[in-house]
């Protein structure tokens, strides 16, 4: 009792640092019935409405990871998708959005002080706009881990997890994209760049590539899966009790990606936001198209869970592009995107990393892929989320700088992920433990972390393989 | 009286159940169950991999018939439920030393 008195009190103390300054505006008041109000009103709107469509793909990623999961395991993946979306939007509140959009320092992170619980200037409808989208962006990346070390991972330390990803690791590393840092706004790149640093709109990088490997940091610590090799090292498919919810997850996440993609102009009066939609849907196809044809080829029958992957592998290749390039190149970078997310789920499943639904692949590579695709296609006909110049032109426009720019940007993500990850994952397995128990592994991870069943009245059974169950 | 298992192919059961009726069965039950015959199961394949099942699902059909209706009841059952193909399954017989119905109490083949 005595311990949370002495929270509270901080809490209050931390508060009365920061008091309300008179220049924020918290209603929106201040918003003049003039054109440029009812602009900026329809700018509020469509943020807004994008950032709905973002949150839903929250249902998108549990679908997919529910049904590539065993029975036993399915109430544990939902309440981990719950979970880490509840974990990130106290700590988003507290540090991780100042961190992120809060004056910059040194280029390195925002002031900390800057938005604590959204008081003072920060207690303002514009920067609560700014919040709410950045938040939904956040969550995606953190939930991203989920679905990759699925049936396996101890609750509690997911809940640390997501809490550490959305106040730190996240915030940081997006504030050097999006919020001013170094790797965007610092001389060298710009210079670099030819008038402008890294760019990515939507988050290929900030978002899918950093979520993706800290997913490859964190299965390589936790370990396969019981049963997932042979003694020999040989791998074996576990497949997942429900490929309906696959699909609708699929699709939702399909659907919510065009608001992730054309919301990030935070502007509904740039009608640039028709021809992203246009790249976003193209490069899913592509994406969709050859991890069918590749699968297909290696399986002798059309695969729904490869196809359903290389669907949303397209998608986060063209996620930092979508503004910038051609509806050509979009599809070839979703064509490049699908073949990625193969030959990356069966090079990680022979090297022992147990992914279980591709994520690594899916949003880890794809999100390099993505980053290095805008340097390379780059279409010199939009600016850096303005129709004004300096516009944006790739190598194949003749600006090799900017791809060295974008390069240097997928490198910074990879090693800030992994370093961070390893970091996080090592530490949580030498102090709170990262992994369940094999006996309650085998049990499934609805019993021994929830003591719930998610199909009560069904009777289940393991679909029996023809290896005895590998220890 | 004799009590005749079959293990059928699902998609076989429509017919089976068909043929039965047109000699004259009506009563019996069904199983949905797994398991093996001497070709040792199927592959499947996921995210591209290929995978062994080694207990693949069947139906099985349990019905009790007169003696003098046991031969043309498993050659009903055999006819409807062959395709030729490995799978196709398998068909028991054995003798039933009584039968009761619950509602009379009657014993024998009046309770089949």
């Amino acid at each position: 009792m005595r311990k949370y008195t002495v929270l509270t009190l901080i809490v209050l103390g931390l508060m009365a640092l920061f008091p309300v300054a008179g220049a924020a505006d918290p209603s929106g008041a201040a918003n003049p019935a003039t054109l440029e109000g009812a602009m900026s009103s329809i700018n509020y709107i469509w943020v807004l409405i994008c950032a709905f469509l973002v949150f839903f793909m929250q249902a998108g990623f549990a679908m997919v990871e529910a049904g590539m999961v065993r029975v036993k395991n399915v109430a544990n993946v939902l309440m981990k998708n719950l979970m880490d979306f509840v974990m990130g939007t106290v700590v988003f509140l507290v540090i991780g959005y100042s961190l992120f959009m809060g004056t910059d320092i040194g280029g390195i992170i925002g002031d900390p002080t800057s938005a604590f619980l959204l008081m003072g200037d920060a207690f303002d409808v514009g920067t609560m706009l700014s919040w709410f989208f950045m938040l939904v962006f956040a969550a995606t990346a953190v939930t991203i881990v989920s679905g990759a070390i699925a049936e396996r991972p101890k609750f509690k330390t997911y809940l640390v997890y997501s809490a550490v990803v959305t106040a730190f690791i996240y915030p940081i590393y997006a504030h050097w994209v999006w919020g001013g840092g170094w790797l965007s706004a610092s001389n060298f790149m710009v210079d670099l760049g030819g008038g402008y640093g890294a760019l990515d709109f939507a988050g290929s990088g900030v978002v899918h590539a950093l979520g993706g490997l800290l997913a490859l940091a964190a299965c390589v610590v936790i370990g396969p899966r019981i049963g997932k090799y042979t003694k020999e090292g040989k791998p074996l498919p576990i497949p997942g009790h429900n490929l309906t919810m696959v699909m609708l997850g699929g699709f939702i996440l399909w659907f919510g990606w065009f608001g992730f993609n054309a919301g990030s102009t935070l502007d509904g009066n740039q009608l640039v936001i028709a021809k992203i939609c246009v790249t976003t849907v193209i490069a899913a196809a592509g994406g969709a198209l050859s991890a069918l044809l590749i699968s297909w080829k290696r399986a002798g029958t059309a695969d729904l869970g490869l196809t359903v992957n290389g669907m949303l592998g397209g998608l986060v290749g063209i996620t930092a592009g979508c503004a910038w390039v051609e509806p050509w190149a979009a599809l070839l970078i979703g064509t490049v995107a699908g073949s990625i997310v193969c030959y990356g789920v069966w090079f990680l499943e022979r090297k022992g990393v147990d992914d279980v639904v591709g994520a690594i692949s899916v949003h880890g590579f794809n999100g390099l892929w993505g980053l290095i695709a805008l340097g390379l296609f780059a279409d010199g006909t939009y600016g850096v989320y303005t129709t004004d110049g300096p516009l944006v032109t790739g190598l194949l426009y003749g600006n090799a700088g900017f791809l060295a720019v974008q390069i240097i940007s997928a490198a910074v993500v990879a090693i800030w992920a992994l370093g961070t990850g390893f970091a996080l994952f090592y530490g949580l397995k030498k102090t709170v433990g990262i992994r369940v128990t094999p006996e309650e592994e085998l049990q499934g991870l609805d019993i021994s972390e929830h003591n719930v069943s998610a199909y009560p009245e069904m009777v289940t059974k393991e679909l029996a393989m023809s290896q005895e169950v590998q220890k | 009286m004799k009590m005749i298992q079959a293990i059928i192919r699902h998609e076989k059961l429509g017919e089976v159940k068909s043929a039965l009726s047109e000699v004259g069965v009506i009563g019996l039950n069904v199983t949905e169950i797994q398991g093996r015959g001497v070709q040792k199961g199927a592959t499947r394949q996921w995210r591209g991999a290929v995978y062994d099942v080694d207990l693949l699902p069947k139906i099985k059909l349990e019905l009790v018939v007169d003696d003098p209706m046991m031969e043309l009841a498993v050659n009903t059952i055999q006819k409807a439920a062959c395709t030729g193909n490995v799978g196709d399954g398998k068909i028991f017989v054995w003798t039933v030393d009584q039968v009761v119905r619950v509602r009379t109490n009657e014993r024998g083949k009046e309770a089949i």
